[in-house]
């Protein structure tokens, strides 16, 4: 196709405003990149001179800090498991059955879902974790992720089962297979690609999350990363910006290998809540 | 192989009556076919045999004994759905044998088998491969090896090959046909398409609406089509059916329509029948009993050429008599046809069938 000179002029200006846009929002990350490598980061965009690993060997030097990222993966992966098994069994139940009634609960659920886990909810979920008992435990953020990201795991789920053809469950039952061995066969892997979009993403909302374990937790030892970020900064409440960019980078790098692992194995199709 | 039977079978959907009062017997080794448009309940009374809807009420009975409330799994029974439903995430093999493995088979005897049916039906070299890497005839005969892997009582098919296209579809019917002959196999298949159900059918149940209107061999069905419904559903193309003034004049039926010239019909009670409710009939001839005639001449109906089809063996003649009110004629020739703007097509008074005003075969002479 041949190009009239002021369409290729047209064609040659955006192209250079959105490399500038892009430039813009890759700056924070080259940042992100390099002031883990700089013995002498600030908050202004510098090349490490010379390259050093010294901000890591302190942070690793901070046994808080790294039993924080444990307790990062506890609660991450804690909760995944149950939003995970919960979310696949009941969005199953939600698609397959025909309760009467089942359209309504499931948006019902949807509207809840933003209320559990949301800081609206704050001062209950703490009065009934401590009722339970569950104060400063694992157990307890665990508890309330999986209450909070439940209703939306089994919608995007339940989206994801009603797009499958009955008929697999069918004809394996049919071959005379039980409903459940029909499930495990045939169901469970067809829905798989549904359930990896649903643990990812309440692997990073969980890894991610700051205000609910900063709540329900006390001790030092149970924070999570997210918490812990906090012992980067001074007593004055300045951030000590070489470690906490190192911090940073360990702390987003499940996440990143996650996502890539993820993308490798099963593909990313991400299936949204709403259908046409 | 088992008896199928149907007694009373109902299924609604809300107000809706999918399947309506519904009672028929298959027999040991039969293969009947359901046929009918869409909607008209063939599937939905599939599925209640299969076990995968569950009647309003009456009865289903395999081999004798009553399965209506019996889970799918234990009516021992193999189906071919229209969507093949082979697991994306099993080979062949695995997709073949799974019925085996959930009957407890070893992995090596049940792979052992799978092969074995694979070969028949020529996709044995393919055992390794996933089900989205291989055609979609080929799709189609590995879930029919699913199907025939194990000894069932009944096999069902729903619509098995509408997903193939036409010549693969001409290619699969013959070879379903001559399993039928070689295994005898009980089987119910469900399609929309005459001309397999005049294939594969040793009866033919025509549904519409709900209900069975004719159930009976494809010849019978041919030959006898109990209402205006199976006459116009069966014959490719179908039945022309004509309205027609009747009257009883000398004691003879004398029919009058625009164009048609017909010689007087020898009157019998159920004509006389037909008449005192109504003189408002139907003739229907089928495409391939009418040829060209000359003009004026006795038993033709005559109206303006409307198109004219050369399909190589035969053309399709077809006159238009006003209103969408088309006759066509399957004329047998391999020439092309010279035909002039108005065209006179002829029967022969054997090939004519009554339809009274509520559209119920008159049975003819001698039936």
């Amino acid at each position: 196709m041949k190009l009239t000179i002021p369409a290729f002029v047209g064609r040659i200006a955006f192209s250079a405003l959105a490399a500038l846009i892009g430039a813009i929002f890759a700056l924070p990350l080259l940042w992100f990149l390099f002031a883990p490598f700089n013995a002498r980061a600030e908050l202004g965009l510098a090349l490490p001179d010379p390259w050093t690993l010294n901000n890591f060997v302190t942070v690793f030097g901070n046994s808080y800090a790294v039993q924080a990222l444990w307790n990062s993966f506890i609660q991450a992966v804690g909760g995944v498991i149950l939003v995970g098994a919960a979310a696949t069994l009941a969005a199953y139940a939600l698609s397959r059955s025909s309760i009467p009634g089942k359209g309504a609960v499931t948006y019902i659920l949807l509207l809840f879902s933003s209320v559990v886990s949301g800081s609206a909810a704050m001062v209950p979920i703490f009065l009934i974790v401590s009722a339970a008992g569950l104060m400063d435990t694992h157990l307890a953020v665990i508890l309330t992720f999986a209450g909070g990201l439940l209703p939306t795991a089994m919608f995007i789920l339940r989206d994801f089962i009603d797009s499958i053809p009955k008929s697999y469950e069918e004809s394996a039952m049919v071959a005379g297979a039980s409903p459940v061995q029909a499930f495990f066969d045939v169901a469970l892997p067809v829905i798989r690609p549904g359930i990896v979009v649903v643990v990812v993403w309440g692997f990073v909302n969980i890894w991610g999350s700051f205000l609910i374990p900063f709540i329900l937790l006390r001790s030092d030892s149970n924070m999570p990363a997210s918490v812990a970020i906090y012992s980067f900064y001074s007593e004055a409440g300045t951030p000590i910006v070489t470690l906490l960019a190192a911090y940073s980078l360990i702390y987003s790098l499940p996440v990143i290998v996650l996502y890539l692992f993820v993308s490798w194995k099963f593909g990313f199709r991400f299936f949204g809540g709403i259908k046409a | 192989m088992a008896s199928v039977e149907f007694k009373n079978v109902t299924k609604s959907f809300g107000e809706f009556k999918a399947v309506a009062d519904v009672s028929f017997d298959i027999g040991d080794g039969e293969f009947v076919c359901l046929l009918g448009p869409s909607g008209c309940g063939k599937t939905t009374s599939l599925r209640m045999l299969a076990g995968l809807e569950t009647p309003t009420s009456g009865k289903i009975l395999i081999g004798g004994e009553e399965v209506t409330h019996l889970h799918p799994k234990d009516r021992n029974i193999a189906m071919v759905f229209q969507d093949y439903a082979l697991y994306p995430h099993m080979n062949l093999a695995d997709n073949i044998a799974y019925p085996l493995k959930v009957r407890g088979e070893p992995v090596a005897q049940r792979h052992g088998r799978a092969k074995e049916v694979a070969d028949v039906l020529k996709i044995g070299h393919l055992m390794d491969r996933l089900p989205s890497q291989i055609s979609g005839g080929q799709q189609q005969r590995t879930s029919l090896a699913r199907a025939l892997v194990y000894p069932a009582k009944v096999y069902l098919f729903d619509e098995p090959l509408s997903n193939l296209d036409a010549k693969l579809r001409l290619e699969a019917r013959g070879f379903l046909n001559h399993l039928q002959r070689d295994m005898g196999m009980t089987a119910v298949y469900v399609t929309h398409d005459q001309a397999e159900a005049m294939a594969l059918a040793t009866r033919i149940a025509v549904m519409d609406q709900g209900h069975i209107v004719q159930f009976a061999s494809p010849i019978e069905i041919y030959r006898r089509p109990a209402t205006t419904f199976v006459a116009n559903f069966v014959g490719n193309p179908p039945m022309n059916l004509v309205e027609v003034e009747g009257a009883q004049v000398d004691g003879k039926l004398v029919l009058k329509a625009e164009g048609l010239t017909i010689a007087g019909l020898a009157m019998t009670d159920a004509i006389g029948k037909a008449l005192t409710a109504s003189g408002k009939l139907t003739l229907g001839v089928r495409p391939e009993h009418l040829g060209i005639a000359a003009a004026g001449a006795v038993n033709t109906i005559t109206a303006p050429l409307f198109a004219n089809e050369n399909m190589g063996p035969e053309s399709l003649v077809t006159v238009d008599r006003g209103d969408s009110a088309r006759v066509t004629a399957r004329i047998f020739t391999d020439d092309h046809l010279d035909l002039s703007k108005v065209v006179t097509l002829g029967f022969s008074a054997e090939h004519v069938h009554l339809f009274d005003s509520a559209g119920k075969r008159i049975p003819a002479l001698g039936e």
